[in-house]
């Protein structure tokens, strides 16, 4: 095989700033209690920036800003509201480069994915949602769908941009005004963002950025001022926000963990099956809450297909995020380094065989090779726990009631894969699967137009599409 | 500058030139290009020559739409609606241009609005005319809008009749032959398109006599679809529909006086779709 030269992309089209402080009622501030922290690159453990940490006054001040530009721009005619969500959409698509740049080193996502996907996809999200602020009429939610009101978002780490527009677009875009906060591993796109919504005019409290850590979040979704609540992040916390919004009258809607199995018939394409379980799983370093974690593969051709994909694995290229040649890139945390390598040591030890290709992993930064466990069961906690890191546990079965079993023996129900070249297979094995997204012969595709979001304990709402409006509706 | 006490008399300075403008040529607009009538005929408008479109400019403008139109109806939605935004991005630059053809500055706002409202639609169309159908077995059945095809409008004169007619034709995949009333805020939007964007073929203008070229359109049997909107004459509207009746031609019929500036509705756009049903078994 010939190696690949260095292709680093320059980091020279985004400067950081040493500090930052929050973003409220349209200005950059100090927090009230002064506390502050700091967000490395995962790729090489340096300090990129200090950012503020949002106390419980700074929670209020930013959900009365809020709360003030909610009248103003819910009475806006929707035509004028999608001009600035066009403009915005605009402005991050002539700024992509730089936030492509920026969300690799506070991520550690290699740039070829924030520059293709999370970049891209951004854009077009606030391009779709500005297109429905004028046409909520005919979305099917009634003749004059009204907004809620103030939202309260909170956001992870794996696609902090990305996410950011998942929430604020269609909020913005049936009259909320919003307090978001950013994961604190994660926060620098969306203070970026705050940038994006100033020079797009956005009227000053429409979009509030509060910075910090599970507190801030906390203080957001328990305010008493906030009409509803939007999380995506992992089911234990999104049952303690479930939990705390209970009885408050507050809309909720919840994007959560997953376990996605990625079904494996017979007569499937092995080259195509192996191209999608690798992107499935390897995609984002596997920080994608619908990775394709559990692949379900028929008896009769595990051994090829499992031969082909170590072959597959070996090419992947793991290291510095901002080389374009780069597939797999750094782990966001040492904390999320560490339960990756736990879940996996408890996997070996369990009994499942353990592989990984040879690699290379630099000496700073956090960093988990690809890997991939074989003779998992289904009692295993590797089959059973998200892992959320590029591990996948693989399971056999013989027919596809046995297939649909497995895959649906989860509490959660966010994905599923199928693989197979007859379409009326596709077609019934999908109908059968508990989860909110199939998707067949592809795998970890998103769209601005196609609703995502997860049956049993993955949460509840969908976010994009037509319905993706309905969680910012009354 | 002479000193006021020179005893000298100097010579008058020279008066300044008088710098004559570059006037525009109103030519047609087919297939991306500003190409003169083949017949060579121009009539004056304003002072100003104007092409005078011949039925084969309507013949070559058909042939122009039919082959943009694959390629267009295949772009993805998004990229459809991108271009169309960025339609309503180069009407806002060319404002003072519509200002001096006497088109208000509140008709050129609704316009561009229009353009940008139109824009929203390209990739929801499909979400609200669109349906997933639960028949009575084990089948998948979706049904999906689709564009008719080419379609050719006899368009209202004014800039947002222009824009209210065209826009739906062309955000959902059709392609459009049009013929515009004002030969020149018809060609000044041409030049609009022509610089956002708008693959050639997609919209091609025509100037001159309604009543000469529209037949020959409503005849045409490339042509899916007819809109009639801007036809002023019940007569003449009524013998167009029933020369598109020979190749059952979708028919938007016409409505002289139009009001175009409260919601469009859909119908603008569906009257221009076909849906397509698909079925699929399921089984394991």
């Amino acid at each position: 095989m010939f190696e690949y030269a260095p292709a680093p992309e320059s980091r020279s089209v985004v400067e950081i700033a040493p500090s930052y402080g929050l973003f409220i009622d349209g200005e950059f501030t100090s927090p009230a209690e002064g506390g502050t922290f700091k967000t490395v690159n995962p790729a090489s453990e340096e300090v990129l920036a200090e950012v503020a940490s949002a106390g419980s006054d700074d929670v209020d001040r930013a959900v009365a800003a809020a709360r003030r530009a909610f009248g103003p721009w819910s009475a806006l005619p929707g035509a004028e509201r999608a001009k600035y969500l066009f403009r915005i959409a605009r402005i991050i698509q002539e700024r992509s480069r730089e936030l492509a740049v920026l969300e690799s080193l506070d991520n550690g996502k290699p740039i070829k994915e924030s520059r293709d996907v999370d970049l891209p996809l951004v854009a077009a999200h606030f391009f779709y949602y500005a297109g429905w602020a004028d046409k909520l009429a005919y979305a099917g939610f009634g003749p004059d769908p009204r907004p809620l009101g103030v939202a309260g978002q909170v956001i992870p780490w794996n696609f902090p941009l990305l996410m950011l527009a998942w929430k604020v677009a269609p909020a913005l875009a049936t009259g909320n005004t919003v307090v978001l906060k950013p994961a604190e591993t994660t926060p620098l796109s969306a203070l970026f963002f705050a940038d994006v919504c100033r020079q797009a005019d956005l009227p000053p409290g429409v979009v509030n950025i509060v910075t910090g850590a599970g507190d801030t979040g906390a203080y957001l979704v328990q305010h008493p001022d906030v009409n509803k609540v939007a999380f995506t992040g992992s089911t234990e916390v999104g049952r303690q926000i479930a939990r705390s919004v209970a009885g408050t009258g507050k809309r909720l809607t919840l994007e959560l963990g997953g376990k996605a199995a990625n079904i494996v018939f017979d007569d499937a394409p092995i080259d195509q099956a192996v191209e999608g379980i690798v992107t499935g799983i390897f995609f984002n370093q596997g920080h994608v809450c619908c990775a394709g974690s559990r692949l379900l593969v028929q008896e009769s051709v595990a051994e090829e297909l499992l031969s082909s994909l170590k072959r597959r694995m070996a090419t992947l290229r793991v290291g510095d995020p901002l080389d374009k040649n780069t597939d797999v890139g750094a782990i966001n945390s040492a904390v999320q380094l560490a339960r990756i390598t736990e879940l996996s040591e408890i996997g070996a030890a369990e009994g499942a065989e353990r592989w990984s290709p040879a690699c290379d992993l630099p000496d700073r930064g956090f960093w988990f090779a690809p890997t991939i466990f074989t003779g998992v069961t289904q009692a295993h906690r590797i089959a059973r726990e998200e892992i959320f890191g590029p591990v996948l546990s693989v399971l056999t079965f013989r027919t596809p009631a046995e297939a649909v079993e497995k895959a649906n023996n989860t509490p959660y129900g966010l994905s599923a894969g199928i693989w197979t070249e007859k379409g009326s297979r596709i077609l019934a094995v999908a109908d059968k699967l508990r989860a909110g997204v199939v998707w067949a012969n592809t795998f970890n595709k998103f769209d601005p137009a196609s609703p995502f979001g997860g049956y049993k304990e993955s949460g509840y709402g969908r976010e994009g599409g037509r319905h993706g409006l309905e969680a910012y509706l009354a | 500058m002479p000193k006021k006490s020179s005893p000298v008399a100097l010579p008058a300075e020279p008066a300044p030139p008088v710098r004559l403008s570059v006037r525009k040529t109103y030519k047609l607009f087919i297939g991306g290009k500003f190409p003169r009538s083949e017949s060579g005929r121009t009539y004056v408008v304003n002072g100003d020559n104007v092409a005078l479109a011949s039925r084969k400019d309507a013949r070559d403008a058909v042939l122009a739409a039919r082959v943009a139109q694959a390629k267009w109806a295949g772009a993805t939605a998004y990229n459809r609606g991108q271009v169309l935004y960025r339609v309503a991005e180069m009407l806002e630059a060319r404002r003072a241009e519509f200002a001096a053809l006497g088109v208000p500055a509140g008709e050129l706002d609704a316009a561009a609005d229009r353009w940008v409202w139109y824009a929203g639609w390209a990739d929801k169309i499909a979400q609200v005319a669109g349906s997933a159908n639960p028949v009575a077995g084990p089948f998948f059945n979706i049904s999906a809008p689709e564009p008719t095809g080419v379609v050719a409008v006899v368009a209202p004169p004014s800039l947002l009749g222009l824009t209210s007619v065209i826009a739906p034709a062309v955000v959902t995949g059709n392609t459009a032959v049009v013929l515009a009333p004002d030969p020149q805020v018809g060609i000044t939007l041409a030049e609009v398109l022509a610089t956002s964007d708008v693959p050639g073929g997609v919209v091609n203008i025509l100037t001159g006599r309604h009543a000469e070229t529209a037949p020959w359109l409503a005849s045409h049997a490339d042509v899916n679809a007819l809109d009639l909107t801007g036809v002023e004459h019940a007569d003449l509207a009524a013998e167009l529909e029933r020369s598109a009746a020979g190749t059952l031609k979708r028919v938007v019929r016409h409505r002289p006086g139009a009001d175009f500036t409260g919601d469009p509705g859909l119908r603008p756009m569906t009257m221009l779709l076909e849906t397509k049903t698909v079925w699929h078994p399921k089984g394991e």
